[in-house]
């Protein structure tokens, strides 16, 4: 019992942590909240006018891409703060010390997931103020935070495989340009129905896509059918794969 | 728990990393309340040891034994025993110095986190600094701080991993006053350091690793006798001149390195000795253009018992 105590306090402490190191960074609170707001604003006025998204209007359309931009870069940071304490001494330090061995990556899960939770939640704001309106209900709603909370934590997983197996802190967060590739390609911004076949088959067949629709679909009050079951399978996929293969590599680092 | 005598207990410790046999066999003894100090140039697998005896590092082969708890068996025993201060400065940039000390008490599980790290912030001198953030502060600070988180938990047994690697002479200095105050209150100290110096000043025992072999191991006054002697070294350009000065000195075990035109002469490094080499020189008339006294250096300790510079050399074991 005193050993799940000890867990919790030391990833209360470990995470606390880290969420200091994110509200410290200007840096980060640029890149994961204003440049999502900013993208957005840029889709809305400059793009949204163009765009032919059916019977919705653009603002409606694209919040779903923008909340996945705002995780993909808010997990970018944690890839590169794990790969910091990987790198430099402080990993050893906790690690020869007498505390919970799953509090230490816990620690940078947890903050991430609420780090993200929390931007997510800003950048929906600033969403509502320009006119983003949902025709969820409650229940609506606490589908749409269970599965962002589900995708937030899929890919701090991958956030975690990349700082573990990164050379550099520069480098462990070059992934997330991969993510906001993929997001790019799917239908968060533009409907894949105008794409090149080629790209059109990639917008098709990536996670992303049964994501933005899931997400799109709860919003909207709308069936979200296969494109949920397939956006769960996907998430808890690389949850798993992500998962194992981060425990791997860091049993292999640490003993 | 049966009493023993002896805090820390290595034998036959192996590691290799790939192909590279990084220990090989290692075997020593750290009796309570001591400093041992662990000797080495780079690569000499120093660190490794640390990381082995802190339970970051699973050995290949051998037993190490912490306060009576074997490493590899009772890791968790032996991490509350003990504290490690690495090579490179573990403290959190992005937290202040008060901040650091804290969360180290919390991880710790202390009652008072708060109390302990004010405590620590006036032990060494950061008081002043405690709320700035430590990515401002100096390297000395850093080390002390570093030091200062180590100490959160009280261990019977600190590590430091080159402590003093990379600091101005003050904060070295400063650093050796804190080990020493350290040892006086009876923690036992374990250190790896590149100085031999440091390891004199330091150590009540000490053990100088080469290539994953401990070459030669002994107190500081056991292993100076195997010191090779100084040297001071005369920079002499005339000819006539340096004939005389060999004339003069002949007694002398002496060495000329013709392209530097340096002859090289060796002293016991007494002040009697030094004063006759020079009067010498100077009732004759010998114009000296330059005089650099050598120190034996770890190098030189090296080239001795390993008899051969570190990088290729065949190890010869030295027992006491």
């Amino acid at each position: 019992m005193s050993t799940f105590k000890n867990f919790l306090s030391d990833t209360a402490v470990l995470s606390g942590r880290m969420m200091r190191h994110n509200l410290r960074s200007i840096d980060t609170i640029i890149t994961v909240v204003a440049m999502p707001v900013v993208m957005m604003l840029l889709t809305v006025y400059v793009f949204g006018g163009a765009m032919n998204t059916g019977g919705i209007s653009y603002t409606n359309y694209v919040v779903p891409g923008i909340i996945l931009m705002t995780i993909a870069s808010g997990v970018a940071y944690a890839a590169f703060r794990l790969n910091n304490d990987v790198t430099a001494g402080i990993f050893d330090r906790f690690h020869s010390m007498p505390i919970a061995k799953s509090s230490i990556l816990g620690g940078h899960v947890l903050s991430a997931v609420v780090f993200n939770a929390v931007s997510t939640v800003l950048v929906m704001l600033f969403a509502f103020l320009i006119g983003f309106r949902s025709d969820a209900g409650i229940v609506g709603w606490l589908l749409v935070i269970g599965f962002l909370l589900l995708c937030t934590l899929t890919l701090t997983w991958v956030a975690v495989l990349f700082g573990l197996l990164a050379k550099s802190a520069e480098g462990a967060s070059v992934f997330s340009y991969f993510l906001l590739l993929l997001i790019f390609i799917s239908p968060a911004f533009a409907p894949t129905g105008t794409m090149p076949g080629v790209i059109r088959a990639v917008a098709e067949n990536q996670p992303f896509t049964s994501i933005v629709e899931t997400v799109r679909a709860l919003l909207l009050n709308q069936p979200a059918g296969n494109s949920a079951l397939a956006a769960v399978l996907w998430c808890a996929g690389i949850l798993l794969a992500c998962y194992i293969a981060s425990m791997r590599i860091y049993k292999h680092k640490i003993r | 728990m049966t009493m023993t005598q002896d805090a820390i207990t290595v034998r036959g410790l192996e590691k290799s990393y790939k192909n590279v046999q990084v220990l090989r066999g290692i075997s020593f003894n750290v009796p309570k309340g001591t400093v041992f100090a662990l000797l080495g140039p780079n690569g000499a697998g120093k660190t490794t040891a640390i990381k082995i005896l802190t339970t970051l590092l699973t050995p290949d082969g051998g037993t190490a034994s912490l306060c009576g708890y074997d490493v590899l068996k009772q890791p968790a025993q032996v991490r509350r025993e003990i504290s490690l201060t690495g090579q490179f400065a573990a403290v959190d940039g992005a937290l202040t110095g008060r901040e650091n000390l804290r969360m180290i008490g919390k991880l710790r599980h202390l009652k008072d986190a708060g109390k302990k790290a004010e405590e620590l912030l006036a032990r060494f001198e950061l008081s002043g600094a405690a709320d700035r953030r430590v990515s401002s502060y100096s390297g000395g600070m850093r080390r002390r701080l570093d030091l200062a988180m180590s100490l959160v938990g009280a261990p019977a047994v600190l590590f430091l991993d080159e402590p003093t690697t990379g600091l101005d002479p003050q904060s070295r200095l400063n650093m050796w006053k804190i080990i020493k105050e350290l040892t006086r209150a009876g923690t036992t100290v374990f250190l790896t350091t590149q100085y031999l110096d440091e390891a004199e000043q330091l150590a009540d025992q000490l053990a100088i690793l080469n290539k994953g072999e401990i070459v030669a191991a002994g107190t500081p006054a056991e292993l100076k006798k195997l010191l090779p002697p100084g040297h001071i070294e005369l920079k002499i350009l005339e000819e006539r001149h340096l004939l005389e000065a060999r004339a003069l000195l002949q007694e002398f075990k002496l060495h000329f390195d013709e392209g530097n035109q340096v002859l090289s002469v060796e002293t016991d490094g007494s002040i009697a000795h030094l004063t006759d080499i020079l009067n010498r020189l100077k009732n004759a008339g010998v114009s000296v253009s330059e005089l650099t006294q050598k120190q034996p250096t770890l190098e030189d300790v090296f080239l001795m018992i390993v008899g051969g510079p570190p990088e290729k050399g065949a190890e010869r074991h030295v027992n006491f």
